[in-house]
């Protein structure tokens, strides 16, 4: 009798401790080991990754920042070294993403619900010279192609593609489209964005890949080159399209951003891995908080506490149960 | 010696003609010899992928697996790293993550400056105590500190690694031949692989994070030390070996107390590399988890914030110079040490370590009341590098035309005409010609060690992106060298100007490229061009560096017999100095051609073609395989060259009867 009561004792105040304990809702079958969220070099990446991690620890979770590259990271999310990458891009992650995802060891947490538009871009200042833009036809006029052109290049336009890593199928574009255009390719994304800087102090001629979110469509006045709208059977069946004979005589295809991690987060906070897969953002809100830090000078943390406070509705049903 | 010397023009004569002929008219007969055919490629990639993947997943020692162990060597470096960096930035811990108390406050800004500046005075007096904290204070001013701290934290745990490591390897291939000989190209590869091409699988065995990236770093910049433990003592005078023998030394004490501090000095130049090199890998370093500076540079570059990335570069470079000035001068004092330690009090024994304890303890208590003395405060650092933005955009708006129109001259002149020049040579030929000039110059090993080597990156498939390689390293090795010999020449001689020059290519090879490769992009776009700017302005270095140094080697005497038969100051330099200094010059271009090599995998980043590209390819596709396959194609190229050179300076000295 007397030890019953002692246990039953036990039980309330171990049970009583453990709601003092946890102020926040917390799981208690999860594990306390920190969740460890990487950072990579773009501050559209920062932004997305701390909301994330902020989210996570109203939680009750504990969380760790990593820095790591955008491609180098599957090798800690297959080990588990790492937890959660917030932002794989379809156009320039997919290759690596599916290698990572096949030896069954990293999954793909599902779309961020922010979208990479990827496309042709050129400054408004181009216009003059080329009056026939934003329609794509009006680059298979040889004038116009040749206001884009460069010593080299001449009489052909030059088009700054993004790194051969990224794909795009620019050069196949090219040939099937009949574009009096050559395509470079530059080597990283710093390397495409310095040209522009260079191009746009000296208003003088560019086109090249640009994409979105980013600071730079905020930065410089231009817009993207309107192409035929992409379809799954334009880059499949050459039938499709103007050229009857070429896949690719299209525009390039809005990619999904999509979140990834080690499978294991679902087995070891089943709760943060439920926050994850529900956390949505669109572009509107993240080209405006990119805007904010890298125009504006404003801290990743001031912008991301903003949109906490903002939108606390939105995050909190995120962390229910 | 003339008749040999008719036979060696001939014999080239034959050769040369032989390879032209291929070359004009052997493309009709012999397609083979000029495209390597698909079929014959030996499927390397593939090969290396599998055994990796054994490796990673199946390879056991019985007890444990292979990973097991790496994974218990990361555990064992973690632990240094770890307290490194709770004493410089994090302070002590309890718990990991958000959830983390810190329990004790890292070391006040105030007491790592007081405390390198005291190194500095003990170490080198004054001046030395001055400079070191001058660079120190140049962190904390320019907002660099706690970046600069997570920094240097790896780099006090990978340095000693690297340092010791490379000396028990030394000393190992010193008392063993068999042990040498098998290390020798093991080093050759650690130093010309790009860690691009082994991250991926380093990243599996070490986790990820600071410890992986500890681990590249040693691989990459023990290897100098290795060498040049070897060569050190290899270089003990025999007078002292016997001294020891006399005396009755046992093998141990042989080692540590005759033949270490003997070659002190030599071995303090590999610290210096190993210090240096372990910089160099900042930026690597902090794309795998290392955070720190290397991260402030790549960040500020994506966002075209050029002052912000030259800030942080430059925060690099005071590092690596005021490391490299302190471990110079610890090395000088340690030789001279008085065994005086009577029977003083602790302070008077040990003042330094008093007076840093009181600084330590005295600051992190006024720390608590005044947050300024514990963290510089923020209000205090000037950030702004808008200006050197400014003056980016100004030469960009008024220049660009002037630029444009010398890099179109020197691409349509120069770098255009040679990479076709290379693209439609022959791989036969050019193996064959590689090797004649083995057998010329080093016999048949060597023309054998050449002609495999240069087979197997035609038999992997890389022939193609190994000339437009050779090509882009043969432009900017040639520019550097002639814009590099006549500075070393110019100030070898000139104590002030020689003091400027070393201060100018100690930043060149530390400061990141990535820093003047985005400005670089901006006035040339990219392309061959702007890759080429890039690789002279880090490999200029050694060729200025080597020149000076076996110019003032040359000794006196020979010079002073030189004025009294009445040479003219010309006739000195080209009759007398520049020859006995040759072959210290063919080793400064030898390793100006390692630098450009070594520079490869950043000139992908500006869109080259070239191995540099396929090994950054392959990584982004996590073929492992495939980039090591290019990885090694890029040492190849580097051990052709290097032996090549090698022999043809052996043969060099042993003509100007130095040897």
């Amino acid at each position: 009798m007397n030890r019953a009561r002692r246990f039953l004792l036990g039980c309330t105040s171990a049970l009583m401790l453990s709601v003092a304990a946890g102020s926040v809702p917390a799981f208690s079958q999860e594990s306390t080991d920190p969740i460890k969220l990487t950072l990579h070099d773009w501050t559209g990446q920062l932004i997305t990754t701390h909301i994330m991690g902020e989210v996570l620890k109203k939680g009750g979770y504990n969380v760790d920042y990593v820095q790591a590259d955008y491609l180098a990271q599957f090798a800690g999310l297959e080990t588990g070294d790492l937890d959660v990458a917030m932002e794989m891009w379809e156009t320039t992650g997919r290759d690596a993403m599916d290698a990572a995802t096949a030896t069954g060891k990293v999954e793909n947490f599902g779309p961020t619900g922010m979208k990479a538009k990827e496309e042709w871009w050129y400054p408004e200042y181009m216009k003059e010279k080329c009056p026939g833009l934003p329609n794509w036809e009006a680059l298979k006029d040889e004038k116009c192609a040749e206001a884009f052109s460069t010593a080299e290049t001449a009489p052909k336009g030059r088009y700054l593609g993004g790194p051969v890593t990224w794909g795009g199928f620019d050069d196949e574009r090219v040939e099937a489209l009949g574009l009096p255009f050559e395509v470079v390719h530059a080597g990283t994304d710093a390397a495409l964005f310095a040209e522009l800087e260079s191009a746009y102090q000296r208003k003088a001629p560019i086109m090249l890949w640009i994409y979105a979110p980013h600071w730079a469509p905020s930065k410089y006045k231009g817009e993207w080159v309107e192409f035929p709208q992409y379809t799954k059977e334009c880059y499949t069946d050459p039938a499709w399209g103007s050229n009857p004979d070429a896949l690719y005589d299209c525009g390039k295809p809005f990619g999904e951003i999509w979140k990834v991690g080690w499978v294991g987060v679902k087995d070891k906070w089943p709760g943060a891995y439920k926050a994850i897969k529900a956390f949505t953002l669109d572009n509107d809100e993240m080209g405006q908080m990119i805007t904010k830090v890298d125009l504006e000078g404003k801290s990743v943390d001031d912008v991301v506490a903003e949109w906490m406070g903002k939108n606390e509705a939105r995050w909190s049903d995120w962390i229910k149960k | 010696m003339e008749s040999s010397r008719r036979i060696s023009i001939i014999g080239w004569a034959v050769a040369l003609t032989a390879f032209v002929l291929l070359w004009k008219f052997g493309e009709p007969v012999a397609k083979w010899a000029f495209d390597y055919p698909k079929a014959w490629i030996i499927p390397a990639a593939r090969w290396i992928s599998n055994a990796l993947k054994w490796l990673l997943n199946d390879a056991t020692f019985g007890l444990f697996t292979f990973t097991q162990l790496t994974r218990f060597i990361a555990a064992v470096v973690d632990v240094p790293y770890r307290a490194a960096l709770s004493l410089l930035s994090t302070g002590l811990l309890s718990g990991q993550g958000s959830s983390a108390i810190q329990l004790l406050p890292p070391l006040s800004w105030i007491s790592v400056i007081a405390i390198v500046g005291m190194i500095g005075h003990y170490a080198g007096g004054w001046r030395l105590a001055l400079f070191a904290a001058g660079c120190f204070l140049f962190l904390a001013i320019f907002g660099q500190w706690n970046s600069a701290m997570v920094t240097l934290a790896s780099i006090l745990v990978a340095a000693p690694i690297g340092v010791i490591g490379g000396l028990l390897l030394g000393l190992a291939a010193y008392r063993w031949a068999q042990f040498e000989k098998a290390l020798m190209p093991l080093l050759d590869l650690m130093q010309t692989i790009p860690v691009f091409a082994y991250l991926v699988p380093i990243l599996f065995l070490f986790g990820f994070g600071p410890t992986a990236a500890i681990v590249a770093t040693v691989i990459y910049a023990m290897p100098p030390m290795t060498r040049i433990t070897i060569l050190a003592l290899r270089g003990v005078p025999s007078e002292v070996q016997e001294l020891g023998h006399m005396i009755g030394c046992t093998r141990r004490q042989m080692t540590w107390r005759v033949m270490v501090p003997s070659a002190r000095d030599s071995l303090m130049v590999g610290v210096n590399q190993v210090i240096m090199l372990s910089l160099n890998m900042v930026i690597i370093a902090s794309m795998i988890g290392a955070g720190g500076l290397g991260f402030d540079v790549l960040a500020a570059l994506r966002r075209l914030d050029i002052g912000a990335g030259l800030l942080a570069g430059l925060a690099i470079v005071a590092l690596a110079v005021a490391l490299d000035r302190l471990s110079q001068a610890m090395a000088l004092k340690m030789g001279d040490f008085h065994a005086d330690t009577g029977n003083k009090s602790f302070i008077a024994r040990y003042p330094y370590l008093f007076v840093a304890l009181l600084v330590i303890v005295a600051t992190a208590v006024l720390g608590l009341a005044i947050p300024a003395i514990q963290t510089y405060p923020q209000t205090m650092t000037i950030a702004s590098g808008t200006a050197i933005g400014r003056a980016v955009e100004w030469i960009n708006v008024n220049y660009f035309d002037t630029l444009e129109a010398i890099k179109n001259t020197m691409l349509l002149n120069v770098l255009v005409p040679f990479k076709r020049f290379l693209g439609g040579l022959p791989w036969l030929g050019v193996t064959g010609l590689l090797a004649y000039a083995g057998w010329r110059l080093g016999g048949l090993r060597l023309a054998l060690l050449v002609a495999v080597l240069a087979f197997l990156i035609a038999a992997t498939g890389q022939w193609e992106k190994a000339m437009i390689t050779v090509y882009l390293c043969g432009v900017s090795v040639v520019i550097a060298a002639l814009i590099g010999i006549p500075i070393g020449i110019v100030s070898a001689e000139r104590k002030q100007l020689w003091r400027v020059v070393q201060a100018i290519i100690d930043t060149l090879q530390t400061l990141p490229s990535f820093v003047y490769l985005m400005p670089a992009v901006m006035l040339f776009r990219v392309g061959d061009f702007t890759a080429m700017l890039a690789v002279v302005a880090y490999a200029i270095a050694p060729a200025i560096r080597y020149t000076a140094l076996g110019l003032q080697k040359v000794e006196p005497r020979l010079i002073e017999a030189g004025r009294a038969m009445g040479c003219t100051k010309w006739q000195l330099l080209t009759k007398i100095k520049l020859k006995l200094a040759l072959p210290d010059i063919m080793l400064g271009i030898n390793q100006t051609i390692m630098f450009a090599l070594s520079m490869l995998v950043i000139t992908a980043l500006v869109g080259t073609r070239d191995l540099g590209q396929e090994v950054y390819i392959a990584l982004t596709k996590a073929d492992t395989g495939r980039g090591l396959v290019a990885g090694l194609a890029v040492a190849f190229i580097a051990i052709i060259a290097d032996r090549l050179i090698a022999a043809g300076a052996a043969r060099t000295k042993i003509r100007l009867g130095l040897q």
